[in-house]
């Protein structure tokens, strides 16, 4: 068990360490960090003393380990388009992001796993058929283009909500909330809307199958046989094994939910860190990239970490072999 | 001709309303990105032929539309359908590029990473797995970032078929190479390998004349699911300002200038080639659900 978890932990390190030395090569090697300074028309000597300031005339390894120490101080350079330190820049824009995917992907849960069992449990009804074509499309229509046809009904059309922006926000400490005021919640709206669709469209896909699966293995025919009632056959025998599978759906899901956010942001002009991850693109803000390139690793590596180590906890088989 | 009706491929098909259906949409998509020059009504990049006095024109069937613009014209007089149907040409190129350089490494890699097992196995697998955590969309626009800062904002502007394609191929070739790796090793131990290795035949004509062809199949199923996101991760891409530029726009280029004019209510300007884009999008799908059922033996 403990060297299953430390085999585990070896491996995520590696990824980290890997991820870490191509955003070094990033850093370093992609354009020239002392035109990002000085500009294109420095002298020579202006150069050399530049890098000697920055450690640039330095051998390679020494400045990775620098670089390695800087970044675990959660020091990632300046920005080039910004001006100012990278890590200032995210911190800044964290909130933002984090209220939007978690309401999204709360609301996805709450709706998506209840949709799947029901599409299970009534195979083949009309309103389940119904429910299965719609998340066909629902995971059929681009998430931008989703975001484009809510802004069109509810803003355009109807005029019921704001497109654009977070609404007024509540600083909390270094924290800035949209959740205590009317603008920002109603701001919140259409954007979390735009990456729970999708979501409950997939999670509901995904727990239909793995219900279905369940449903049709021994156990379930035992419990049928010893003539319990339905309500316990479904709710204790079959949704309680699909546990696993569920998790690994929410977990799998986690990283496409991140990748929609960003999407997502851009669509609203939600001033989140997946925005600033796209204007940093276009403008080949390398030391931003190069944060970016980590924080996205570390966000990874983490969730399948945790998952891994959920699956240990809740799986007793998994325990057992590692034993042997 | 009748052979190939009575392929089992076929019959399944014939056998299949939805796949039939997506498959003649998909067809008839294909020709129009294939030859647009001889079915779009009007030759939209060619400056001569625009009027601005044509700009912002509704589609046909609302006031003030005509059935010379069917689904209306853009902010510079440009019929929207032929602009669609120019847009989807840039954007089944780049996707289908982008799968083509995908299956090229991904082959290539679960070929020899299959055959070869042993260290090298472990390493290639390993990179599949580390890029595996990563959502394609994300690798994809990563690359972008890392060809602008190297190629610099101009020249990034114009190769950038070439850069989407590379950006979509390098983000989903792991798919393939764990597919084809898995099939490989199983097929490696087969007699007819054994006996092709004693009559002296090297290891690579091994692998592209007795190996690949076994493990094809796979390939195709993926291939195609892969399509559908390739197309998808460009029209993104092109969306948020990252991919094709507005001189040659693809679907995601033509909704990103349309969504200029959603605020002020002319909608069909975005709407239309999302809609089309909705259309390819979800016949791809359909036919890739379709091959992946018909071409799984464990469901006959």
């Amino acid at each position: 068990m403990i060297g299953l978890i430390l085999r585990r932990l070896s491996g995520a390190f590696a990824v980290m360490l890997t991820v870490t030395a191509i955003a070094f090569v990033m850093f370093n090697y992609l354009g020239d960090p002392v035109v990002g300074i000085l500009g294109l028309d420095a002298s020579g000597e202006q150069r050399a003393a530049v890098e000697r300031q920055l450690g640039l005339d330095r051998p390679m390894l020494v400045r990775f380990g620098d670089y390695l120490g800087r970044v675990v101080q959660g020091d990632f350079g300046q920005s080039y388009r910004l001006g100012s330190p990278v890590g200032d820049a995210l911190v800044q824009r964290l909130p933002a992001t984090v209220e939007l995917a978690a309401t999204g992907m709360m609301v996805a849960l709450i709706v998506g796993i209840p949709a799947g069992v029901y599409v299970a449990i009534r195979r083949g009804g009309g309103a389940a058929r119904t429910l299965l074509g719609a998340s066909l499309l629902g995971i059929s229509v681009p998430s931008f283009f989703m975001g484009v046809m809510l802004i069109w009904v509810f803003n355009v059309t109807l005029q019921m909500l704001p497109s654009f922006g977070r609404g007024e926000v509540v600083n909390l400490g270094w924290w800035s909330t949209g959740f205590l005021t009317k603008s920002g919640l109603l701001a919140l709206i259409l954007p979390a809307a735009t990456i729970a669709i999708f979501q409950i469209a997939m999670i509901m896909r995904l727990v239909r199958a793995e219900m279905l699966e369940v449903l049709r293995s021994d156990h379930i025919l035992f419990a049928r046989a010893r003539g319990l009632p339905e309500w316990r056959i479904l709710f204790r025998h079959a949704l309680g094994n699909t546990l696993v599978p569920v998790i690994t759906v929410v977990a799998l899901q986690l990283g496409s939910l991140i990748a929609f956010a960003v999407i997502t942001e851009s669509v609203f002009q939600w001033p989140g860190l997946g925005l600033l991850f796209l204007q940093s693109v276009a403008a080949a803000d390398v030391p931003m990239m190069a944060a970016y390139l980590i924080l996205i690793a570390a966000l990874f590596v983490t969730i399948n970490l945790i998952v891994d180590l959920l699956y240990l906890a809740i799986d007793p088989r998994l325990r057992a072999r590692s034993r042997v | 001709m009748t052979a190939l009706l009575r392929a089992p491929l076929v019959r399944d098909l014939r056998g299949d309303r939805t796949a039939l259906a997506a498959c003649a949409v998909l067809l008839v998509l294909l020709v129009l990105a294939a030859v647009p020059g001889m079915l779009a009504p009007h030759a939209v990049f060619d400056l001569r032929g625009l009027s601005l006095l044509d700009a912002f024109r509704p589609p046909a069937w609302i006031d003030g539309g005509s059935w010379k613009f069917p689904l209306g014209t853009d902010d510079q007089g440009r019929d929207m359908l032929s602009a669609i149907i120019y847009g989807l040409r840039v954007s089944v190129t780049v996707g289908l590029g982008g799968v083509a350089l995908a299956v090229v490494i991904g082959v290539t890699v679960g070929l020899v990473a299959g055959y070869a097992g042993g260290f090298i196995d472990t390493l290639l697998m390993r990179i599949a797995d580390v890029q595996l955590t990563f959502p394609a969309i994300l690798i994809a626009v990563m690359i972008d970032g890392v060809a602008r800062a190297l190629l610099g904002e101009m020249a990034r502007q114009q190769a950038s078929v070439s850069v989407l394609i590379i950006a979509i191929g390098l983000s989903g070739w792991v798919e393939y190479a764990r597919a084809v790796r898995g099939a490989t090793m199983v097929e490696r131990r087969r007699d007819y390998v054994a006996a092709a290795r004693l009559s002296g035949v090297g290891a690579i004509g091994i692998l592209a004349r007795h190996i690949l062809p076994n493990v094809l199949t796979a390939v195709l199923v993926i291939g195609t699911i892969h399509l559908g996101v390739a197309i998808l991760i460009e029209a993104t891409l092109s969306f948020v300002g990252l991919g094709i530029p507005p001189t040659q726009p693809s679907l995601g280029t033509l909704i990103r200038v349309g969504n200029n004019y959603l605020l002020s209510g002319e909608w069909w300007i975005a709407i239309m080639p999302g809609l089309a884009l909705l259309i390819l999008v979800l016949a791809i799908n359909l036919l890739g659900d379709f091959l992946r059922d018909a071409l799984n033996p464990r469901l006959k």
